[in-house]
């Protein structure tokens, strides 16, 4: 596309465009805004039953409470009781059976949120009680599903893995993870004239909360607008979970007329949304001398919570990712979605493919360790080829391989070997400590899975003064859509980025929006915006041509100004003569992701338009008396193609893989026997803190990263493959374990290795004699 | 007498200073967090709750005080501290900073702009803030001291490093405009020479008026505990707070003690450490790890600054939950209580003070004046505590150990154990103790008191660790005490994070 040399805007590492914003507190949220007349505040009350039928509800203590105005219930749902995203399975308010606790059963408003809150605990609900199943163990046991299982096979993954010279099996559990943005789900929804309703909301997908929003109060999508400037915090989080409680706010300021504002706190968010989805992984492998996989077989089964939500979806990713850099000849790789009484499960981060991964990452570990190699060199054995070996399970070819340079690279930058020797040495000589050190690497496919949802539109508009106002379908979570945006159009117009505006995601504005999900916000929205820019460029240049009487490509936008054959025009002229001129100096931009096609009934195809890459190499210095640790160091190299910005960019990587180290070590969901989660605050549900950032630490992009595919400037997508660099830190872990019998030993450790979960890894460790009795080699046929 | 019938005019109101202007309130319900009446009174919606109890930071504001030699910034959560706290002080939020700045950005929030030290920017106001009190405090602190200040505020886009980054180089962009000679005369403007008492109606019971007192001096506590035997004390609220925005509880009467300088002071004897009721855990910390540096985890590992700057050790003494950490080291070196009702006071030994779970020797109208630690006497002492929990910064203990011995020619003359997190209370481990007591210090006898540990403790499963792990990591502990006092080899995972060294 662009010749590097030439860029002053694209590539480089601006500061976030809200920087400012941020540090002085004048970025405004959606509880910030100036709140209007009349304003009412809303509270949910709910189910504190995993599983139960509502016998009677006794509102009259709601009511009489202080400040009460009205309860609003399913009654009061003029059209669908809904928010299920995809299929119509999750009612807004519970219509007799409550299945989570935490699940919303009414609303009442108050004319302070204190006043809403409080009178939300005074509803008496009686309850017939029904069995509740909390766990996948039980759901499986009891083929509890919310949507059938699905399966992929290639080859004959039995007979490779019975033929294979060893084979292994296994279970790992890896756990959920609650999103934690810092800013907890919030709406206003204001009604409008002749049925109208505007809703600010925290969310992802401002469509998906129009689509939901006008469907309760049995609307078209003409009626509803949703607007969203920015979001502190999604992760996913707020992909599906926003319409909850934006159809809440807009049915009760439906009802009365009045607006309503919805903002839950900290511990009844972490009740009542859904988180990531955990899984149990059994595995079934046979393997070479080499410990490469001959055949494998992986059996999925994931904690979906008590609806489909965007289940299906994820559990496709999670299979798509069971691979993760790694051939799979013949394999098997079967996908359950229980269906518990708990929470439904939602989007986050990686949406299924960081549990895929620890799956086969683990099943790599094993390999190593059975067959006493280092697990580098397992990894490498079984890394796709480029030219052959490079078809994933689901038929997709992979064509921009480059994890054999990334991995190499990373290797020697790291001084992997060599610090591989030195943690044996130290570990001989510390009895109680014990250090570990892992490099994992990472692949991940880009574009949604859901094809149709590739795509996305931009809206840009040039005013007389040379202005300009961006907007597109992304929303802005913190991940730095809008400064890479707006980089793309200062480019295409060679202007500074303060003559640029980037405005609110708005239902009105652009239509028919994707997720900003999917890590596709960049490669979608500044591809769109890159259009409507390049529009109204063409449209300029051929006025000034004109106008001018030069021909058309004598026509340059520069930083200096723009050059009209020898004359140099300050842009800000030129936009306001070619409005005298009566030129449009609006546009729109569209775009969709070429090349993809897959079919999800065959789960087979190209779903990825290219993949991202990455590798990172931890190393942990674990306490084996308590359990804990403490990440010493890591290296982390990545690939973000031509990074659009580097700084944000880095900022995905580094943030990415410490919310990943938070996943598999301190983060621990706990649900009492009772189905209620405890673990609903950030006293009991412990995120990274900045010690945890380790003291060592080398991350880079890759220089040389270059997407092959035309994607916006050649760069990648970066949102969510980083996360998957913190599964390093898990394999170091082990491998420190394995450091209490001079690593030669297997210890089993399921996600998250919170001390407990490590301390009795330790135990189960020392207690095996010797070498672990499943090692069966089998004689050559 | 009603509260408000009250001899003095300065009574009912709040005077604090914000952005160097005096703002008085008046009429505000006593119980109105500092954070809520920023967002809605004030509009100032920079400040941002994030948790509701002290545990992720967004809230962070910094408080001004005069300090020994000059102002003293602490950064504290806004969110569970109660507006009438403020009274006499200065407040600082993110929208102060520019107006103390010289072009534009203060240097706190353009080092955080330069490294790219914010992504969705919700936590950012909180971070800025805990950053001004940082840079106000130091110059140049090492990594350690930066995650400690840091250990408050909890970021889930960055990863922390470019934070981490900018609190080193914040130092970079010069001066700000803060005059604090000016401050100071400003502070003492507004010093409250009085009581203060406050009341507000309360909306949720009509009629009934929410009543607060501030007194200055230690017999008029102790004459408003005889008259409100059923009074909520106040000190830093760190827990209080939590039962207005968690619990919705109504606290029709709340005793603030933070004003009663006759409690307000640390007394070094020689023989022992005496701390009263009204010092932060961060002034009391400071007093202790002079004597004991062994304890500088627990201490370290204790809540946060923000929490630390706020609470009392005192408080959370009486607070007398299970699972605080201060109490076990504490009885391990055989604290006692100086308590106190109307003019009588008694000395009552720590590990006698817990009865049950949150039940203490208190009796109605009886507070806890302060707490005397005694003082290591003997080169033989060996003093060590450790917590165990999910994550190193501000987190509960799953368990909390804390070990005193006594050696003579290597022989336990004495001994005292105690865990937190264990029992229903902070519960010494007598059998233990009398399986170390008289005997050679060595593995075996080590051992024996780790078996002996069973008959002592009969913990709980929860969200923090199964019984069995419970059981498991107090034995292990007192082994690491062992391997540590004897210096064979065995060193913590978290000598990285030591702010000393």
């Amino acid at each position: 596309m662009t010749d590097k040399k030439n860029i002053f805007s694209v590539g480089k590492a601006l500061p976030h465009e809200s920087a400012h914003l941020h540090v002085t507190g004048e970025a405004e949220y959606v509880d910030d805004q100036p709140e209007p007349r009349g304003l009412l505040y809303a509270a949910i009350g709910y189910s504190v039953k995993a599983h139960a039928r509502i016998k009677q509800i006794d509102y009259s203590e709601v009511r009489s409470s202080p400040g009460v105005v009205d309860i609003i219930t399913a009654e009061d749902i003029p059209g669908a009781n809904n928010h299920g995203p995809i299929l119509a399975d999750d009612p807004v308010f519970a219509d007799g059976i409550v299945e989570y606790v935490g699940q919303s059963v009414f609303a009442v408003l108050a004319d302070t949120v204190i006043n809403a809150r409080k009178a939300a605990r005074r509803a008496r609900v009686e309850y017939d009680e029904l069995p509740a199943i909390l766990d996948i163990d039980s759901a499986m046991e009891q083929e509890s599903f919310v949507l059938p299982p699905q399966t992929i096979v290639r080859g004959s993954p039995e007979q490779a893995i019975a033929g294979a010279a060893h084979q292994l099996r296994g279970r790992l559990r890896v756990g959920g993870q609650d999103h934690f943005y810092l800013e907890g789900q919030v709406a206003v929804a204001y009604p409008r004239e002749d049925g109208a309703i505007l809703v600010h909301a925290s969310t992802q997908h401002p469509t998906e909360v129009q689509h939901l929003v006008a469907g309760a109060l049995g609307r078209s999508s003409k009626d509803v607008v949703v607007e969203c400037r920015r979001m502190g915090g999604g992760f996913g989080g707020k992909e599906t979970t926003p319409a909850l409680f934006a159809v809440i706010a807009a049915v009760a300021a439906h009802k009365t007329g009045r607006p309503v504002k919805l903002r839950v706190d900290r511990d009844d968010d972490m009740t009542i949304t859904g988180k990531r989805h955990g899984f149990r992984i059994d595995y079934e492998v046979g393997f070479d001398e080499r410990g490469r996989i001959e055949g494998v077989d992986l059996e999925l089964a994931s904690d979906c919570g008590r609806s489909a939500d965007l289940s299906g979806p994820i559990n496709v990713r999670a299979m798509f990712h069971s691979d993760n850099c790694y051939f799979l000849e013949h394999v098997r790789i079967a996908s359950h979605r229980c269906k518990t009484h708990k929470a439904s499960n939602v989007a986050f981060r990686g949406f299924g493919g960081p549990q895929g991964m620890m799956g086969i990452e683990y099943v790599i570990d094993e390999i190593a360790r059975y067959l006493e190699k280092d697990p580098l060199d397992v990894r490498k054995t079984n890394f796709y080829g480029k030219n052959d070996r490079n078809v994933t399970p689901y038929g997709m070819t992979v064509e921009d391989n480059i994890i054999h340079d990334l991995v190499d690279k990373l290797e020697k930058s790291s001084d992997y070997r060599e610090r591989c020797q030195q943690v044996n040495v130290f570990n001989h000589s510390s009895d109680i400590l014990k250090r570990g050190i892992a490099l994992t690497p990472v692949k991940f496919g880009i574009s949604f899975t859901a094809t149709f949802y590739n795509q996305a539109g931009a809206l840009l508009h040039v005013y007389r003064d040379g202005s300009i106002m961006l907007n597109h379908g992304g929303t802005e979570m913190g991940q730095g859509l809008y400064t890479k945006v707006l980089q793309v159009i200062a480019e295409e117009f060679q202007v500074d980025q303060d003559r640029i505006k980037c405005t609110a995601a708005n239902t009105g504005k652009v239509p028919n929006t994707s997720a900003t999900a999917a890590s596709s916000g960049s490669d979608l929205n500044g591809m769109a915006a890159r259009k409507a820019a390049v529009a109204i460029k063409l449209r300029l240049t051929e006025f000034a041509a004109q106008h001018y009487g030069v021909p058309s490509n004598q026509v340059r936008f520069t930083r200096a100004g723009v050059h009209v054959g020898r004359e140099l025009i300050d842009f800000a002229e030129l936009t306001n003569q070619a409005y005298l001129a009566r030129i449009s100096l609006s546009a729109t931009g569209y775009y969709r992701t070429p090349k993809i096609k897959y079919d999800p009934n065959t789960l087979s195809g190209r779903p990825f338009f290219y993949f991202a890459y990455g590798a990172a190499v931890s190393e942990v210095l674990l306490d084996t008396l308590t359990g804990e640790h403490k990440i010493l160091r890591v290296d982390i190299l990545h690939d973000a193609g031509e990074s659009l910005n580097p700084a944000i960019d880095m900022g995905q990587v580094e943030g990415g893989f410490l919310q990943g180290a938070g996943w598999l070590t301190s983060e621990e969901l706990w649900w009492d026997s009772a189905g209620r989660l405890m673990t609903h605050s950030p006293s009991t549900y412990k995120i990274p803190t900045g010690s945890d950032w380790p003291h060592e630490y080398n991350v880079e992009l890759i220089e040389w990263g270059r997407n092959r595919e035309e994607t916006i400037y050649r760069s990648k997508a970066v949102g969510e493959p980083p996360l998957m660099l913190a599964i390093s830190v898990f394999h170091a872990l082990k491998d420190a374990i394995a450091g209490l019998r001079g690593g030669e030993a297997r210890p089993v450790l399921h996600a998250p290795a919170t001390p407990e979960q490590v301390l009795n890894s330790i135990e189960d460790l020392l207690q095996q004699k010797s070498r672990p009795a499943n090692r069966r080699r089998r004689a050559a046929a | 007498m009603s509260a408000t019938e009250h001899k003095d005019a300065e009574n009912g109101t709040i005077r604090f200073l914000l952005d160097d202007k005096v703002h008085e309130v008046t009429n505000v319900a006593p119980t109105t967090t500092v954070l809520n009446y920023l967002r809605e009174e004030l509009q100032l919606t920079g400040t941002k709750e994030g948790c509701a109890e002290g545990d992720c930071g967004a809230c962070t504001v910094v408080v001004a005080e005069p300090g020994e030699q000059r102002v003293r910034f602490r950064a504290i959560n806004s969110c569970i501290q109660f507006l009438p706290a403020l009274n006499g002080k200065a407040l600082y939020t993110v929208e102060s900073l520019k107006k103390i700045s010289n072009n534009g950005l203060h240097p706190v929030q353009q080092a955080m702009v330069d490294c790219h030290g914010s992504q969705c920017g919700f936590c950012t106001p909180g971070f800025i803030m805990t950053l001004f009190a940082l840079y106000k405090n130091s110059a140049g602190p090492a990594r350690a001291q930066i995650d400690d200040a840091l250990s408050g505020n909890l970021c889930r886009c960055t990863g922390y490093r470019p934070i981490i980054r900018a609190a080193g180089r914040m130092y970079d962009y010069g001066q700000d405009l803060l005059d604090e000679h000016e401050l100071i005369q400003r502070l003492e403007e507004i010093r409250p020479t009085v009581s203060l008492e406050l009341s507000a109606q309360d909306g949720d019971r009509s009629g009934v008026r929410d009543m607060y007192f501030a007194p200055a001096g230690l017999s008029e506590l102790a004459d408003l505990l005889i008259r409100y035997p059923d009074a909520t004390i106040l000190a830093g609220g760190t827990d209080v707070g939590l039962w207005v925005t968690k619990e919705y509880r109504e606290l029709p009467v709340i005793i603030y003690i933070g004003r009663v300088s006759e409690l307000d002071y640390i007394e070094d004897t020689g023989e022992r450490l005496e701390i009263g009721a009204a010092v932060s855990l961060t002034d009391a910390f400071t007093a202790l790890e002079a004597h004991y540096p062994e304890l500088y985890e627990i201490m370290r590992r204790f809540a946060s600054p923000p929490i630390r700057n706020a609470a009392t050790l005192c408080g959370n003494i009486a607070n007398s939950s299970p699972i605080g950490d201060t109490m076990p080291a504490l009885i391990s070196l055989g604290a006692v209580l100086v308590l106190r009702r109307g003019a009588r006071t008694r000395v009552v030994p720590l590990d006698e003070f817990y009865l049950d779970y949150r039940i203490n020797a208190l009796q109605p109208s009886e507070f806890v004046q302060a707490v005397q630690v005694p003082l290591r006497h003997d080169s033989g002492d060996y003093v060590r505590s450790y917590k165990i929990a999910k994550r190193y910064d501000q987190d509960i203990s799953a368990v909390c150990g804390a070990y005193f011995v006594r050696l003579e020619a290597d022989t336990v003359v004495d001994a005292r154990i105690c865990y937190g997190g264990m029992a229903a209370v902070p519960q010494r481990a007598r059998h233990c103790e009398t399986a170390l007591r008289g005997r050679a210090w060595n593995e075996a006898t080590v051992e024996a008191a780790i078996k002996a540990l069973d008959e002592d403790y009969q913990p709980l499963n929860d969200l923090r660790a199964t019984a069995g792990y419970r059981q498991r990591v107090a034995g292990n502990l007192l082994k690491r005490f062992y391997l540590d006092i004897k210096g064979s080899g065995c060193v913590s995972i978290w000598d990285q994070n030591r702010t000393n060294d």
